[in-house]
């Protein structure tokens, strides 16, 4: 996909446009969530202006939704916002400009707008492809998650309604296409076992973060495989 | 839900986010850093899929999210648009679960 967004400024624009509804489709289901799992519609609208990263947010209202409390569910958010810094150290180069131009810059870096910039051949093309999707998915992600949390507040019993297996399909589909990198299936095979087997013996959200040690395997297997 | 902690979220992801466009001045990650900084996400996934599927509190428990979570499987491999995912795992949950 990205290659095939790559180049033209109205081929950039478009590709920006089409996933920025699609992010906003993820949105409502967000939104739904989040009030399902105790967030008033001003917070998770908050949240989505203010942490604008999809994994971490659906990681936080899922421990909430599961009974931990909110500092259970920020370990998970955090650490999965961790990859925006990669994201940030790789995308500096062309994020350049005044502070305040870089500040707001910031706030952009996330999976979507990192995959488009990365697709482009020159520095100028790839800050437009960057700026374009990123300020494309801000958008599209708050409206849906305002949509998402008002229709959210006029639904009923979140487990009859099956809300709570909307979680893993989630994480499942965030997981599909990362699983291509060496080491990746290692690294979540072994994340899950870690996960499960902590479970019964440690407070809500620490099983996540215990999951971590998943990355050990999967970088020593991506190593095995350049080798 | 407390505000602070939300705000507090807030604050983390930010700070993530801004390290390199307000601090790095040029300087990138070598190669090892990025591959293990690649990862990072992939097991925390895995670990949410399965605790969120299987946990009850402190309790692993085998209920109406098994199936859901079959179901979206098969519609991430053939794949469906991310509201077809979600609702379909949705949908058999709360059809398993008016059943039974």
């Amino acid at each position: 996909m990205a290659t095939a967004i790559a180049s033209t400024p109205n081929r950039t624009l478009s590709g920006a446009a089409g996933i920025g509804i699609a992010v906003g489709v993820y949105g409502i289901s967000f939104g739904v969530l989040a009030v399902a799992a105790g967030l008033s519609a001003a917070q998770a609208c908050v949240m989505s202006m203010l942490v604008f990263t999809g994994a971490s947010q659906f990681a936080f209202v899922g421990v909430l939704a599961g009974g931990g409390g909110a500092l259970a569910a920020m370990g998970p958010a955090v650490m999965l916002a961790v990859r925006n810094a990669a994201y940030g150290l790789s995308l500096a180069p062309i994020l350049t400009g005044r502070l305040g131009e870089r500040a707001l810059a910031a706030q952009l870096v996330i999976d979507e707008s990192t995959a488009m910039a990365r697709a482009q051949d020159d520095p100028g093309a790839a800050r437009r492809a960057f700026l374009a999707t990123g300020v494309s998915v801000w958008l599209c992600w708050n409206a849906g998650t305002l949509a998402g949390a008002l229709l959210g507040n006029g639904l009923g019993d979140p487990r009859a309604l099956g809300l709570d297996a909307m979680f893993p399909a989630a994480f499942l589909a965030l997981l599909a296409p990362q699983l291509r990198r060496p080491g990746a299936p290692v690294a979540a095979v072994a994340g899950a076992m870690v996960a499960v087997a902590a479970l019964p013996f440690t407070p809500a959200g620490v099983p996540v973060i215990a999951a971590l040690a998943g990355v050990v395997p999967g970088v020593l297997v991506a190593r095995g495989v350049r080798a | 839900m407390s505000w602070t902690l939300l705000l507090a979220l807030c604050a983390a992801s930010y700070a993530l986010k801004a390290v390199g466009p307000l601090l790095a001045g040029g300087r990138e990650l070598g190669p090892r850093a990025r591959r293990a900084l690649d990862l990072v996400a992939v097991p925390l996934l895995a670990a949410l899929i399965l605790v969120q599927t299987l946990g009850d509190g402190h309790r692993l428990v085998i209920d109406a999210r098994v199936p859901a979570l079959a179901v979206a499987a098969v519609l991430v491999w053939r794949r469906a648009p991310f509201l077809v995912v979600v609702l379909a795992a949705a949908g058999t949950a709360a059809l398993l679960r008016a059943l039974g």
